[in-house]
């Protein structure tokens, strides 16, 4: 038996640094640590009150995680079953075995439709395949026409958190970047844009109606693609959505073969798992449903991407296949003490939090430093299983690709086993601290300039401004202002 | 097309190969879900569920018989100056309009919708544990775009049509038909976790529950 191929890691997440590396960079950003303790608390109480209110959630969990690991065990089968459905209802099946494949068809769709721009859905493979980078060098403009992901895209970011990407972000933050860049590609912000999240919404509206009143062409994920109707699911609250699946004359969807599930009953258990997991509400304003080109409704012109880039390797690891059942709800990033003080940045992925730490190694392997830290990028505290609305069981998988990485590492750089250094960091505040004070050095030396480029931090650094390390942490402050000696 | 063709081939390989340790043929065990369903029309319990997962999730909810549904959407549309309908819509429901454009859909450009103050239709399906109404886009509920562009959507549903839950509904539901599940207005908390009503899709619903007073 051959070996499926693994996913290359993207350039731009080839240059991040380790996750011990960027952990200590994101540590030291006090404005994200609060955002994220505050959204991550936040989620987690409305998560639990509307579990709570569900009368057998463990049988939900165990019939959700049947029937995704039904449609991994049988994906052959689940997918020509699909493909079947799609095609006799009208809509174009394409398969992509990597990132490069998958953004070819897309483009080439894009292109010999003549349409220069197209509008985006929210989607975590259309980032993990860096589409948006590919059409623009083809020319062509993509629009993100979620708010967050406006505010990333606006604000040349990179995404934080699968749900609210753009939480790193305050208030006063998105109102300079609406205020500085909207302009440039669309219709501008208001001169008098305050920092109120009404008047912020209204503005991201007004931006992007006129964007999805002309589009051509849009491009989606999907959240669930049924085998046995050929209807795709996409879930969200803003109704961008809907715009981009309803308006346009073409639709793209991109959509991992992972995505799968049997049937579309098996849809009322998935229905019920996401959004009380996901957002902690009985269900998310908005779900659309459709299954190939339903006549006068909707784009005449449909196509559905399946891409493989790497996911069949997860699948042939006995071990890790049950990552694949993920439907990215996101719950265990705000259960992990580890995502609440790191962020989603540090991950060097758009698969963060504790499913990114066992997904991306399955996915890429573990031959990059990144890769190869990210199993150590726990606490092993178990609470992301009990989060989980499908069972993915982390915590052991973690510890079984520690060990991975350990093997590999006694062939490899000695410095691959200063990875387990991570773990070792986050268990006392003297030793983190340490490190703190590691990481001030290179403000002493930058002086009060903003860096864009700090050595080591590589593409990660460029792709958002790095606050200036401040020249001494509070307790060095402390101890030279109050006894003049440096506490350990 | 050969590219495709290889694509394709290659992918189910490599998913043959990865599954080979996998028995082929294992059952499948089902979970047994709750199928029987009870509708609010017979369960008085389940509609004031439904109004209250409605309410909860700020669309505007009230309750008539039969005879006051055109009252109750004259009263909602008040400040309308003009609103589509589909072709299939009830027109006794919108006969005390007064002084309100209305503009059958015929098609309609997504342009022409953003001219449109507000939309009437009538609903598929209401859940009462979530307070979600799906629509399935039968002649009385129109194109996907008439529910989206406009910023006030009023969506009238039967009490008979409100079930107990999520899979109550997909039971129902016909999958080769295009599906929009609504539960309350649109919405983002993107913003330090404010939620603001209102981003892209309608801004405001108001939900009129037919029901007779008994
Ligand atoms: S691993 Fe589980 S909890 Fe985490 S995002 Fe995926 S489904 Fe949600």
């Amino acid at each position: 038996m051959t070996t499926p191929p693994l996913q290359r890691t993207s350039a731009t997440f080839l240059g991040m640094p380790a996750f011990p590396k960027a952990a200590r960079a994101a540590l030291a950003d006090t404005q994200q640590r609060r955002n994220l303790a505050h959204a991550t608390a936040t989620i987690r109480a409305k998560r639990a009150a509307v579990v709570g209110e569900v009368e057998d959630w463990e049988g939900l969990r165990v019939a959700g995680a049947a029937a995704k690991d039904d449609a991994l065990h049988h994906l052959a089968e689940r997918l020509e079953q699909l493909e079947a459905n799609l095609t006799a209802r009208g809509a174009t099946v394409h398969w992509a075995r990597d990132a490069e494949e998958a953004n070819r068809i897309v483009v080439d769709l894009v292109r010999d439709r003549g349409a220069e721009e197209v509008v985006k859905v929210k989607s975590m493979v259309t980032q993990e395949i860096e589409l948006n980078e590919a059409l623009e060098e083809a020319g062509v403009s993509a629009w993100e026409t979620d708010l967050a992901e406006l505010i990333v895209q606006l604000g040349h970011d990179r995404p934080s958190h699968i749900l609210v990407p753009a939480i790193h972000r305050n208030r006063a933050e998105i109102r300079e970047i609406f205020l500085r860049e909207m302009a440039a590609v669309g219709r501008p912000a208001p001169a008098d844009l305050t920092d109120e999240p009404a008047r912020l919404a209204e503005a991201a509206r007004l931006h992007l109606r006129e964007k999805f009143l002309r589009a051509k062409v849009a491009i989606s994920g999907a959240n669930f693609a049924v085998a046995d109707t050929g209807t795709l699911v996409v879930v969200e609250s803003e109704g961008n959505g809907r715009m981009c699946l309803t308006l346009p004359e073409t639709l793209i969807s991109v959509v991992g073969i992972e995505k799968v599930v049997p049937t579309f009953d098996d849809l009322a258990t998935f229905l019920q798992l996401l959004p009380r997991s996901s957002t902690g509400e009985r269900m998310n304003p908005y779900t659309s449903m459709w299954t190939g080109v339903a006549e006068g409704d909707g784009p005449q012109d449909v196509h559905v991407v399946l891409l493989d880039n790497g996911r069949t390797a997860a699948l042939a690891d006995p071990d890790g296949r049950e990552a694949l059942r993920c439907i990215r709800c996101s719950a265990c990033l705000n259960v992990c003490p580890v995502y609440e003080r790191t962020g989603g940045h540090a991950y060097g992925s758009v698969y963060p939090g504790p499913i990114g730490a066992i997904l991306n190694p399955l996915l890429r392997g573990t031959g990059s430093d990144v890769d190869a830290s990210l199993p150590y990028a726990s606490s092993l505290c178990g609470a992301c299983f009990e989060a989980c609305p499908v069972r993915i069981d982390i915590p052991s998988l973690l510890v079984r690709l520690r060990s991975r990485v350990v093997d590999q590492s006694s062939r490899r750089s000695p410095e691959a086993l200063a990875m387990r250094a991570a773990a070792w960091t986050f268990a006392d505040h003297r030793r983190f601290e340490a490190a703190q004070r590691a990481a001030t050095t290179g403000g002493r030396l930058l002086g009060g300039r903003t860096v864009r480029t700090v050595p080591g931090l590589g593409a990660w650094a460029q792709a958002r401004d790095v606050p200036t390390p401040p020249r001494e942490t509070f307790r060095q402050w402390w101890a030279r202002t109050h006894d003049d000696e440096e506490t350990t | 097309m050969t590219d495709r063709h290889a694509a394709r081939e290659e992918i189910l390989a490599r998913i043959d190969a990865a599954t080979a340790d996998i028995a082929a043929g294992v059952p499948r065990e089902i979970p047994p879900q709750p199928r029987t369903v009870s509708t609010a029309d017979l369960d008085p319990e389940l509609m004031l569920e439904f109004v209250g997962a409605l309410v909860d999730y700020r669309a505007r909810v009230v309750v008539r018989p039969p005879e006051e549904v055109a009252e109750a959407v004259a009263e909602v549309l008040a400040e309308a100056r003009s609103v589509v309908v589909p072709a299939g819509l009830d027109r006794s429901w919108l006969s005390l309009l007064e002084h309100v454009e209305i503009r059958e859909d015929e098609a309609l450009s997504p342009a022409e919708l953003d001219t449109v103050d507000a939309v009437v239709t009538a609903a598929r399906v209401g859940i009462a544990s979530t307070g979600t109404i799906v629509l399935d886009h039968a002649p009385d509920q129109g194109r996907r775009a008439i529910t989206l562009v406009p910023d006030h959507h009023v969506c009238v549903i039967r009490v008979e049509q409100v079930v107990a839950d999520v899979p109550d509904a997909v039971s129902l539901l016909d999958p080769t038909r295009p599906l929009t599940w609504i539960s309350g207005p649109s919405a983002t908390s993107d913003i330090e976790l404010n939620r603001v009503e209102g981003v892209h899709g309608p801004r405001t619903l108001d939900v009129v529950i037919v029901a007779d007073e008994d």
